[in-house]
């Protein structure tokens, strides 16, 4: 789920009730961090390269990658962060709010955007993001990160660099913060 | 001189006999509850009111069970928008209006096109009201075409029965004109009735100023535009000693000046509309033009002054201003659609919840009978065609049976008029006028027009 | 998923929380963004139409909103009084009535009367924003003025200038408030956002009650001009000369007019706005209006993220 279906579900009187932990914080972190060895593997270093953090769940883990990456190779990268709710496919559906606004601190084109969000779930939310992307200049290349992959895609998008597979149902919803990664559902109140 | 000719029964329509049995009779100078009686009519008369009346062989009986049984009603300030305003209204449908309010009499206001201002249009007017199910008398335009200039001939229209004259819709402007007016009326014996408002002060207002036109901004119109040429004319009352009646006043002030030119005993009467009694100017909030009518809705305080005068017998008389405009007229802007309100229907419901059932002082039954029939009968001169009561043999029969306890809902569409400019649309009302007789004429039956 | 309850209409700042008028200056900064990208256009309305239908000649308030509807990607229609059958003496509801047929989404109404736009929501099943009637409101402006007065006193990178909070700020709105749908709306909007709100003018261009207006009045201009923060100036219409409400525009520019000698009076940093189109000479000397142009042009600028937010929020989500 995103981050406003979970806002909507909250707003409907569900609550979100974990029910179990899948990674604990030095999880996430030892994660980050081999997500960032494998994105500055991949592609030589941090010449061009541009981390996004996708609104709202994705903006925490695009720092701490960039902080981890700038540790390892000493080298600063630019961060922006991408709101996508004006992309989404789903306007004329239910109520789609802006969550944050899209700060992008380099024009895009030519540089190679890594995309960073906690969940892949659907897929939506990333073609949502590749839409906006290309507002904002033409990338060389657009590679994903994300935290967790829960499967269930319903587009033709493939992560890059992934902290976990994590089979789920698709009524579950799977939460990423600071203390680690947790499973649970929407209970009504 | 009747402006109807004869008015009772010989060759009229159904007016065979009926009695209206099981109601409480209620008379304006009688008991102020009334008292329980049937009424036997015969031939377009009264001839029996008692109680416990036997049916004769072959009467219509109307079921007047918890109902009070009164004069017809009688109103001052009818808007019938014929000749000219057919789209709106014609004598015909009006009078149907009138009839289910209740009424056996409507005074035919002249700001037709042509007006009023001739004795061939009144008679046209006269005429196309005789067929019809209430007595239709005509008022007059004080000058010609209305236009505040040089007085109508009100001696030939005088001639031929006119009693009320009047340029509603517009004041006379000019307080000079107004004074020859109400000198030459005085002589033929005649009423001015004055549409107060000041043009100047008005400014073309579409509202009453205060909190709500200056919130929803809305040019509004200042009570002062009413009450200036209300104190004007008293003071050309005072200076003449004619015979002056103020339409529909809407301001506190405006009727403390009546209270005040009839504490001096001047000849000076009034009438309130039973929409000044209801409606405050909170409700042009909803932009719809069927909220806009000329005097306008005012403050609450003034509704309240209203009720008031009611009750402390400052005003006289009870009147519609019944003003029909068809619906794309009144489907527009608030500033851009014309003012008026119809108001024959739900007048008499909406009298007796303000005035007989309200929070404040309360009237009698037999007092409002009183404001809604006998007075404006005697103001217009209709008393000598038998309007406006008293209930007893050998009257024409002309009745209103209001049954104050029946609730029913007001829509436009259903309405009898060419119009739909309620503003009571969807508003549910208590007190309903189930049966009306019209020179001994069943023309309502059940709250249906019969014809 | 149960669906959050979505306005229809935008019709007035009465009516609207100070949460409702925050929410839309949020989306109104997001759009701002999409303003300065190399692409400034986003899919969101993909699909819908909005038709702009004036009754009284405004290019520029028009094409704020078309553009805020284009850089949505919604299809727009024009329909202007002048253009149209409404001099064949159609009907209003008619008017509108066929432009709904042809199949729209919004329509964006500007008429001379007040509650036009009201009248227009009950008839038609698409969303109706009040793009100014008549004397009564002009909600848009309101917004745009608000987002322009927070964004010029917050510090540079809040997402939103200022977090939606005036409070604290002193706002004069000076001039003929009587005959001003800006006045009206930005009075309310200014206040719900916590403003101290002070109108000031001639008697003769004040509402003639302003019970339940949360608002200080002033007569004099140079009593309160010390004391503002935001100096709102409003349009004198030279009709009211004829009117008996003022002697001459001399006598308003002496009295009222944000002249040399009273612009030096201003506060440090205090604020001038005006919605336009100005009068130089009469409400505000022409070296002042220059001194102060960057501002004016903001709100212009302002209009169309501000449009796109109302747009975006009575547009996006499920019907």
């Amino acid at each position: 789920m995103s981050g406003t279906e979970r806002r909507a579900a909250r707003e409907d009187g569900r609550v979100f009730v974990a029910r179990a932990a899948v990674m604990d914080a030095a999880d996430v972190r030892r994660a980050l961090v081999r997500i960032a060895h494998e994105i500055l593997e991949r592609n030589h270093g941090t010449a061009d390269l541009v981390l996004v953090g996708l609104q709202s769940g994705g903006v925490p883990l695009a720092e701490r990658l960039a902080e981890a990456i700038a540790a390892i190779d000493g080298t600063p990268v630019p961060l922006g962060r991408l709101d996508v709710a004006f992309y989404r496919d789903d306007i004329p559906l239910r109520p789609v709010r802006a969550e944050s606004v899209t700060s992008m601190p380099v024009e895009l084109t030519d540089r190679v955007v890594v995309l960073v969000d906690d969940v892949l779930f659907t897929g939506r939310t990333v073609r949502a993001a590749l839409d906006a992307l290309a507002d904002h200049g033409r990338a060389r290349a657009v590679q994903l990160a994300v935290m967790v992959d829960r499967g269930h895609r319903e587009l033709p998008i493939r992560p890059d660099y992934v902290g976990k597979n994590l089979p789920t149902r698709r009524d579950e919803l799977v939460e990423v913060s600071e203390k680690g990664v947790v499973i649970g559902d929407l209970v009504a109140r | 001189m009747s402006p109807v000719g004869s008015a009772v029964g010989a060759g009229g329509r159904g007016t065979g006999t009926v009695l209206v049995r099981g109601g409480t009779v209620v008379d304006p100078g009688g008991p102020p509850a009334g008292r329980r009686a049937d009424v036997l009519v015969e031939d377009g008369r009264i001839v029996a009111v008692t109680d416990g009346l036997e049916v004769p062989p072959g009467a219509l009986v109307l079921d007047a069970g918890g109902c009070l049984v009164g004069p017809g009603l009688v109103d001052l300030h009818t808007h019938l928008r014929q000749p000219g305003g057919e789209a709106a209204e014609t004598v015909a449908t009006g009078a149907r209006a009138a009839a289910l309010g209740g009424y056996t009499a409507v005074v035919a206001m002249p700001n037709t096109t042509p007006a009023i201002d001739t004795a061939s249009v009144a008679r046209d007017v006269l005429a196309l009201g005789r067929p019809a199910t209430c007595q239709v008398a005509v008022a007059g335009a004080i000058t010609v075409g209305r236009a505040g200039e040089r007085l109508a001939p009100l001696g030939e229209l005088a001639a031929i029965g006119v009693r009320l004259f009047t340029d509603d819709g517009r004041g006379v402007q000019d307080g000079g004109l107004m004074r020859r007016a109400l000198e030459y009326g005085r002589d033929l014996g005649v009423v001015l009735a004055e549409h107060c408002e000041d043009e100047a002060l008005a400014a073309g207002g579409a509202m009453h100023e205060g909190a709500w036109s200056s919130r929803l901004g809305i040019a509004g119109q200042p009570s002062l535009a009413e009450e200036a040429m209300a104190a004007r004319d008293i003071g050309l009352a005072r200076l003449t000693g004619a015979r002056l009646h103020l339409l529909h006043l809407s301001t506190a002030a405006s009727l403390a000046l009546v209270a005040a030119a009839k504490a001096e005993g001047l000849p000076v009467t009034c009438e309130v509309t039973p929409h000044h009694l209801s409606l405050t100017d909170a409700e042009v909030a909803s932009f719809d033009a069927r909220f806009r009518v000329n005097p306008p809705l005012r403050a609450a305080d003034d509704v309240a002054a209203a009720r008031r005068a009611c009750t402390d017998g400052v005003v006289d008389a009870l009147a519609t201003d019944h003003a029909p405009h068809p619906v794309e007229a009144k489907e527009a802007p608030f500033e851009e659609a014309p003012p008026g309100m119809l108001g024959l229907e739900t007048a008499l419901s909406v009298a007796f919840s303000v005035l007989c059932r309200g929070d404040g002082p309360t009237l009698s039954p037999a007092a409002l009978f009183g404001l809604c029939a006998a007075r404006p009968a005697a103001i217009a001169g209709l008393d000598a065609d038998g309007q406006g009561g008293p209930l007893q043999p050998g009257a024409v029969a002309h009745l209103c049976v209001f049954d104050p306890d029946e609730t029913w809902t007001v829509s436009g569409a259903e309405s009898a008029s060419r119009s739909r400019n309620t503003p009571y649309e969807g508003r549910t009302l208590t007190g309903r006028v189930r049966h009306t007789l019209y020179r001994g004429e069943v023309v309502v039956r059940d709250a249906r027009a019969q014809r | 998923m149960t669906e959050v309850a979505l306005p229809r209409h935008l019709l007035g700042i009465a009516g609207l929380d100070r949460a409702a008028i925050v929410e839309l200056l949020s989306l109104a900064a997001s759009f701002s963004e999409v303003a300065e990208r190399p692409i400034p256009k986003v899919p969101a309305l993909r699909g819908k139409t909005v038709a702009t239908v004036f009754f009284e000649p405004s290019t520029r308030t028009r094409l704020s909103f078309e553009s805020a509807a284009r850089r949505l990607s919604a299809d727009t229609m024009t329909f202007t009084a002048a253009t149209s059958s409404v001099t064949k003496g159609e009907s209003l509801r008619d008017t509108v009535e066929t432009i709904e047929a042809m199949g729209v989404d919004a329509l964006v109404v500007r008429h001379r009367a007040a509650g036009a736009p009201a009248l227009v929501a009950r008839w038609v099943t698409a969303s109706v924003v009040n793009a100014g009637d008549g004397a009564h409101e002009h909600p848009t402006q309101a917004l745009l003025d608000c987002y322009t007065i927070l964004e010029a006193l917050a510090p540079p990178g809040a997402e939103l200038p200022g977090g939606g909070d005036c409070s604290g700020l002193s706002i004069g709105i000076v001039g003929d408030v009587a005959h001003s749908r800006v006045a009206r709306s930005c009075a309310l909007a200014f206040e719900a956002l916590g403003a101290a709100v002070t109108l000031v003018g001639p008697r003769t261009l004040l509402p003639p009650s302003l019970e339940g207006w949360p608002v200080a009045v002033a007569s004099d201009l140079d009593a309160v001009l010390g004391e503002l923060d935001v100096v709102y100036l409003l349009r004198l219409q030279t009709e009211r000369m004829r009117q008996a409400r003022l002697p001459s525009l001399e006598e308003y520019r002496e009295r009222f007019g944000l002249t040399e000698g009273r612009a030096r009076r201003l506060r440090p940093g205090a604020l001038v706005l005006h919605p336009g189109p100005m009068n130089r000479g009469v409400e505000i000397d022409a070296s002042v209006a220059s001194e102060h142009a960057t501002l004016v042009t903001r709100q212009v600028r302002n209009g169309v993220p501000t449009r796109m937010a109302v747009l975006f929020r009575l547009l996006g989500g499920a019907r």
